[in-house]
């Protein structure tokens, strides 16, 4: 790998792995393009930082805190008692204070205290009020592009203080005061537009399929189908566009094409709803998660299905799995025995433990498989029928497709599991070097086993974590063909042929 | 003395449940829009009050966050519990069951809450990253805890004030009758501290008492799929 322009964190020992002495500012300067009239105008922001922005972006704050619940809470219980700071895996990345969860969230508790508490009004010194400048703005363009709303402070803050929540209200009040960051709002300008987070367009979409057809064929003698916008198939797949696109994600797309085949259920892809993805909820934007859901809906009816799935992809099963319902429902037109909507995973292991697929294991041979757990799977929603099974699930499917499989340590997995340093709407080029370092907690634990069990693959159930990894494996000298999709290792073990 | 302190627990305790009132009405009528749990949550309401319970009496979760620091709050708040349910004798005529059961652990419940927030306290300056997040309230709360613990513990153990007269007072203030306060320098700072603490309590982070409960990241069933769950500000998008 070419020599960065930045340290690359060592890698210790994930069992004591060292919390960094605080460095100040360390990470001031890293921020993700603004984005430009052209991003904003089309959701309805406005294109730049106009006169009088100070007092809008006090009213906005006024209007989230009266409609978010989780947001009035959270300014006001925090007790500053500190079990928070060294649990972000940007802090221990960077070691920039501002990336502890709580001080991140102190950047917007300041400015609440000085609007909205008679404390912060009368003494702000007292509890550290400021008044919205812009040199506040500025930091909090620099620091809640910093979060990759993990969650994963929520899980150790004894109120359960979420600071993904405050960072997605900051970003949707810079949003409203017309100071979007380019790489989210362009993304929901394309879906808007073309209908997906790439911009692929149905007949390239097509193609492609096509292609990923004859790439089958040719491999296993099998014609499996991938169709596209089939009125009538029993479920309508859902999954993220750059699972039509890059690698590994389009090897799991393939193995939810074999999984269907295999069951002998019809199922189809929609141009419409060609992005599983959505961005909205990165903004903190209601109405744009609300509306980028309701494609979903209106692709289910053209379509005529009975249930949706969704593909691979963290935040998408998030907002899938814990807010669809909400956004889009009632899904009273769908076949009522299923949830909708259902997760591949829940499906695959399903048909798994039903004996309605089976799986050859010599088909990973030589392969040691670990996981990582998807933040927004881990923390944010669930599968199956029980608590936990999100955990449970995935890893049933995995230790089905491989001949091994092993745990990364204890304290990086499950609802303990690090991000992969990418989530969040920060997967972009400007941001590499926080995601570099924010990665180094994921990449300690995954040496680890590696150095001890031989583990040679990583398994992934999100997209972006899927992309981020290929990316930054290099960094730290591993291979980036080490992360695989989940659907991977089930289309590399699945039994095609006869199903009756 | 008696006409302050009666003037100034009334009007302290008026801030206190007015104030507290208006924050839980708050919290209790904003919206969650969405649902938001930290999974693993439980999918019922049995399991959710179990899983607030556990919050609110164990520190679960601060136990997998930071066991020292789980340890400090432990000490400081059972201590703190049990100083609370002695204090009882001063309000009730008949000294209750629960009041009369703690009696024995008065002295050690007192000596942990003063020992819990000197260490909460001392932390505050010895740990580079809580220092960093440390405000001057934070510890001018901390302060005002600990001086509300060492004057109660020296009338104790020190210099012992006259606590059938306080009695008196206080039982007499509940039905509105003046009978006199001892005039002990001690209790006078005592009390007063604890009508600061009463006074500023609706104001700050003590809040997190209440708070805990209206966390939606912990309050909420884990039922996205089953259940729709629509605020009405939400509802009203649904109508354009
Ligand atoms: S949500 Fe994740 S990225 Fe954001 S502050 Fe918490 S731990 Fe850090
Ligand atoms: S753990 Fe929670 S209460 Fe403690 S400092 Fe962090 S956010 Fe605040």
């Amino acid at each position: 790998m070419a020599a960065a322009p930045f340290d690359i964190p060592a890698l210790g020992d994930p069992a004591r792995h060292p919390v960094p002495a605080i460095k100040a500012d360390a990470m001031a300067a890293s921020r993700p393009y603004v984005a430009a009239e052209a991003h904003q105008q089309p959701l309805g922001f406005p294109g730049e930082l106009t006169e009088g922005w100070e007092k809008r972006a006090i009213d906005h704050m006024g209007g989230l805190l009266s409609k978010y619940r989780s947001l009035q809470v959270f300014m006001d219980i925090c007790v500053k008692c500190g079990a928070c700071t060294d649990k972000c895996h940007y802090f221990l990345g960077t070691a920039d204070p501002k990336n502890m969860p709580v001080a991140r969230a102190d950047l917007f508790r300041s400015v609440y205290r000085r609007y909205f508490t008679p404390v912060g009004k009368l003494a702000p010194g007292l509890v550290g009020a400021r008044d919205m400048s812009k040199e506040v703005l500025d930091e909090w363009y620099s620091y809640f592009h910093q979060c990759s709303q993990c969650r994963r402070c929520s899980v150790f803050c004894p109120y359960g203080i979420d600071t993904a929540e405050i960072s997605m209200a900051a970003r949707d009040i810079m949003d409203s005061i017309g100071q979007g960051q380019k790489y989210c709002n362009e993304i929901i300008g394309k879906v808007h537009k073309i209908g997906n987070n790439l911009g692929l367009p149905a007949p390239a979409l097509i193609d492609t399929l096509e292609g990923l057809e004859e790439d089958i064929l040719d491999e296993t003698g099998v014609p499996v189908r991938l169709p596209i916008d089939e009125a009538g198939a029993e479920v309508l797949l859902v999954t993220p566009s750059a699972d039509f696109f890059a690698e590994p994600h389009v090897l799991g797309l393939m193995g939810y094409a074999k999984v269907f085949h295999a069951a002998g259920v019809s199922w189809t892809l929609s141009t419409k709803a060609s992005e599983a993805g959505n961005f909205g909820m990165f903004i903190g934007n209601y109405e744009q998660m609300r509306k980028i859901s309701m494609r979903i809906r209106e692709a289910a009816q053209e379509l005529g299905v009975k249930r949706i799935i969704f593909g691979e992809c963290g935040h998408a099963w998030r907002v899938a799995y814990s807010f669809l319902n909400t956004l889009a429902g009632p899904w009273d037109f769908l076949d009522p025995r299923y949830p909708v909507p259902q997760h591949i995973l829940e499906f695959t292991s399903d048909l798994i433990a039903r004996k309605g697929i089976k799986l050859d294991k010599s088909g990973n041979d030589g392969m040691v498989l670990t996981v990582h757990d998807s933040c927004n799977v881990a923390r944010g929603a669930r599968m199956g029928d029980r608590p936990g099974g999100q955990f449970t699930i995935p890893r049933d499917v995995i230790k089905a497709a491989v001949p091994k499989f092993v745990d990364m340590h204890p304290d990086t997995i499950c609802d303990k599991t690090y991000c992969c340093g990418g989530g969040g709407g920060l997967l972009t080029d400007e941001l590499i070097e926080l995601r570099v370092k924010g990665a180094s907690p994921r990449m300690e634990a995954l040496k680890d086993v590696v150095d001890k069990e031989g583990v040679t693959h990583m398994a992934a159930m999100c997209a972006i974590c899927k992309a981020q990894f290929t990316k930054i494996l290099p960094y730290y000298d591993f291979d980036r063909e080490m992360v695989v999709s989940v659907h991977q290792l089930v289309s590399n073990a699945i039994v095609l042929g006869d199903n009756d | 003395m008696t006409i302050f302190f009666a003037i100034l627990f009334c009007v302290s305790t008026l801030v206190l449940v007015a104030g507290l009132a208006m924050k839980i009405a708050q919290y209790a009528r904003t919206p969650a829009p969405l649902k938001i749990p930290t999974t693993p949550a439980p999918l019922t309401k049995g399991g959710v009050a179990l899983r607030l319970g556990r919050e609110a009496v164990l520190f679960e979760s601060l136990y997998r966050a930071n066991r020292l620091l789980w340890l400090f709050a432990i000490v400081f708040h059972l201590g703190l519990a049990v100083v609370l349910i002695r204090h009882g004798r001063y309000f009730q005529a008949e000294i209750g069951f629960l009041t009369q059961l703690v009696q024995p652990l008065a002295q050690p419940a007192g000596l942990a809450m003063v020992a819990g927030l000197g260490l909460l306290l001392v932390r505050r300056f010895v740990s580079e990253r809580v220092r960093y997040v440390t405000r001057p309230s934070d510890i001018l709360m901390l302060v005002l805890l600990l001086g509300i613990g060492v004057t109660g513990m020296a009338m104790k153990c020190v210099v012992h004030t006259d606590i059938v007269a306080v009695k008196a007072f206080f039982t007499g203030l509940m039905g509105f009758e003046l009978r006199p306060l001892p005039n002990d320098p001690l209790l006078g700072l005592h009390l007063l501290l604890v009508c600061l603490l009463m006074i500023v309590f609706p104001f700050s982070k003590l809040l997190h008492a209440p708070g805990l409960f209206f966390s939606p990241t912990r309050n909420q069933t884990d039922t996205p799929r089953e259940v729709r769950h629509l605020a009405p500000w939400a509802a009203r998008l649904e109508e354009k």
